[in-house]
């Protein structure tokens, strides 16, 4: 069998991506009423979609991206693309969330700077853009924006909500606010809720952001500046915390990308880790928007499953009415494995079918995004058993 | 399937909670789940393992059972089982004590050491015995703390576990012979239903 193609374009393609695929967007008039408080007349959702959806609609499933994600997770936008979506290491044909076997929905969440309604976007009210003036928005507003997509593509019960990080907490919320519309509920490298620690570290980024004096107090856009340099200090200590020591050093230990240390050269040094680190905060602050970066950052920390749930986790995992597959990564210090098993001690209390799986990886937090043959494994097993459940029946 | 096995499910009743130590593939978990409508979680440490697990739609946590049962609370389980991983434990007594606390009655199988194949192997070659049941050499083997019939009932006496009760497989002719008459002696493995 060959393992890639040819495509008319003369691009060659691995058998296993998804192929080029082209957002499409949806806008809803009904208005959104939000945990804050405040309320979203009207709003759009960019999303991508792969696979095709059978006959009675049950092989859907919804992607929830993290903090810096959007709705491109697999395949690529044209052939020239470089990169192909986020998550392409896991959604294609043959991998875990298999597109020949499942009908896979990727969005941009609201509040968002790749197309959904968030503050860079036009305030309807003011004809300029929202900037600081986006509603503060919290999981439970992504979660309730993600089921009238649902509505609108038809899908009544999802086979399996599926996020990483702040996508699991997404994924949870589903389970809670509606129980009835989720078969699975994958939550990877996530937690019930951010530590002081994780939270101390979103506030540096936001001060970071919020410090650099092109930030005018969140209106930069009406006055035509970008605080990107406070974006890029924001982004690399964002980065730093989704890497370990050990990922770090096994990819660039001390190695130096110029200058010299001999005795009597006065010359400066740049080690490889810091033009790497520049390098991605400088591509990141050219392409995502400060105030969103402050907004998912704080639907991070906000976010905590149980609140309302007198701060019991297993009176809150006791809604639930689907089966969970928890995974989390050794490494990984900002959603330690600690975090995800706290989830699998209150599901199992609150007696609800859960699986859980310790992925060794020296690749710490960014690990759910990387290619790894356990992790690969495992997630196919899982999703290969949801699958066997929405195949029709052979008689 | 494992005569073992098929034991166990007898003495489960229908629509329990079940905890299984080392679950394996989770065929245990699955049948019990089929046929006694039993909510069960496994867990398991090998990799191949748990995912045959989820591949079967069985529940399976990957946890190190050397690291205790503290994220399980007391009396959360209507019977813990574990089957034949006793003697893989480096605590296996403590782990018994975890069992009986998290669950209201235990299950428990292991190879009995005092059979008389193995008194035989060690007797006359004066070597570890390597057999079918337990083919490891003694220093690559995953079972660090074998034990006779015998010397489980006396860990059940000391620690005032009761014993419910007592079942002794035996795979040859012979043992299955005489293994009612004396079990430490023809017995290959056993089940122990155990109770606070």
């Amino acid at each position: 069998m060959p393992s890639e193609t040819v495509n008319p374009s003369g691009q060659i393609q691995p058998a296993d991506s998804v192929g080029i695929v082209t957002p499409q967007s949806a806008r809803f008039d009904r208005p959104l009423e939000l945990a804050c408080g405040r309320t979203l007349r009207e709003y759009t959702l960019v999303y991508e979609t792969y696979g095709e959806l059978n006959a009675d609609k049950s092989n859907a499933v919804l992607i929830c991206h993290a903090l810096s994600g959007h709705h491109h997770a697999a395949g690529r936008h044209s052939p020239g693309d470089k990169r192909p979506g986020w998550w392409d290491n896991y959604i294609g044909p043959g991998k875990p969330i298999d597109t020949d076997k499942f009908f896979v929905v990727s969005l941009n969440n609201l509040g968002g700077c790749h197309g959904s309604t968030g503050p860079s976007s036009i305030n309807p009210d003011t004809g300029k853009p929202w900037g600081r003036d986006f509603p503060i928005l919290r999981v439970r507003d992504w979660v309730h924006s993600q089921a009238r997509l649902a509505d609108l593509l038809g899908i009544e019960q999802w086979a399996a909500v599926i996020g990483g990080s702040l996508g699991g907490m997404q994924a949870m919320r589903w389970a809670l606010e509606y129980p009835d519309r989720l078969r699975h509920c994958v939550v990877i490298a996530s937690a019930l809720k951010l530590s002081a620690q994780n939270i101390a570290f979103n506030e540096t980024a936001r001060q970071a952001i919020t410090s650099d004096p092109d930030f005018c107090d969140g209106h930069y856009l009406e006055r035509e500046k970008l605080p990107r340099s406070g974006l890029a200090v924001a982004r690399m200590i964002g980065h730093i915390t989704y890497l370990s020591d050990d990922g770090l050093g096994r990819k660039f230990g001390r190695e130096l990308r110029s200058g010299t240390f001999e005795q009597g050269v006065e010359e400066e040094v740049e080690f490889q880790v810091q033009s790497y680190l520049r390098y991605q905060g400088d591509t990141f602050s050219g392409s995502f928007d400060p105030n969103t970066y402050i907004l998912m950052t704080r639907a991070l920390d906000y976010f905590d499953l149980a609140r309302e749930y007198d701060h019991d986790p297993v009176a809150a995992f006791s809604h639930a009415r689907c089966r969970f597959l928890l995974l989390s990564f050794t490494s990984d210090w900002r959603f330690a494995p600690q975090r995800s098993r706290e989830i699998v001690d209150a599901l199992i209390r609150a007696n609800q079918p859960v699986s859980y799986a310790e992925i060794e990886s020296p690749m710490g937090h960014d690990a759910f995004l990387l290619p790894s043959e356990r992790y690969r494994r495992v997630f196919f097993a899982y999703m290969n058993g949801v699958a066997a459940e929405t195949a029709p029946e052979v008689n | 399937m494992r005569v073992d096995l098929d034991i166990i499910q007898e003495w489960i009743a229908p629509e329990t909670r079940v905890l299984d130590l080392g679950c394996g593939d989770g065929f245990l978990l699955e049948q019990l789940g089929r046929h006694k409508q039993v909510s069960g979680y496994g867990l398991e440490i090998d990799h191949q393992q748990i995912e045959r697990c989820l591949q079967r739609g069985v529940n399976v946590v990957e946890q190190n059972l050397d690291r205790g049962l503290g994220n399980f609370a007391d009396d959360s389980f209507d019977t813990v089982v574990m089957t034949q991983a006793l003697q893989t434990l480096r605590q296996p007594h403590l782990v018994v004590g975890e069992m009986l606390r998290v669950g209201r009655e235990c299950i428990i199988t292991f190879p009995n050491f005092g059979q008389w194949k193995a008194r035989w192997h060690l007797a006359f070659s004066g070597r570890m015995p390597v057999s079918d049941l337990l083919p490891y050499e003694w220093y690559d083997t995953p079972n660090i703390h074998f034990c006779t019939f015998r010397d489980f009932e006396v860990l059940c006496r000391q620690n005032r576990w009761t014993i419910l009760h007592r079942q002794v497989v035996s795979g040859s002719r012979i043992s299955a012979t005489f293994k009612d008459f004396l079990p430490n002696l023809f017995g290959e493995t056993a089940i122990y239903h155990l109770t606070r």
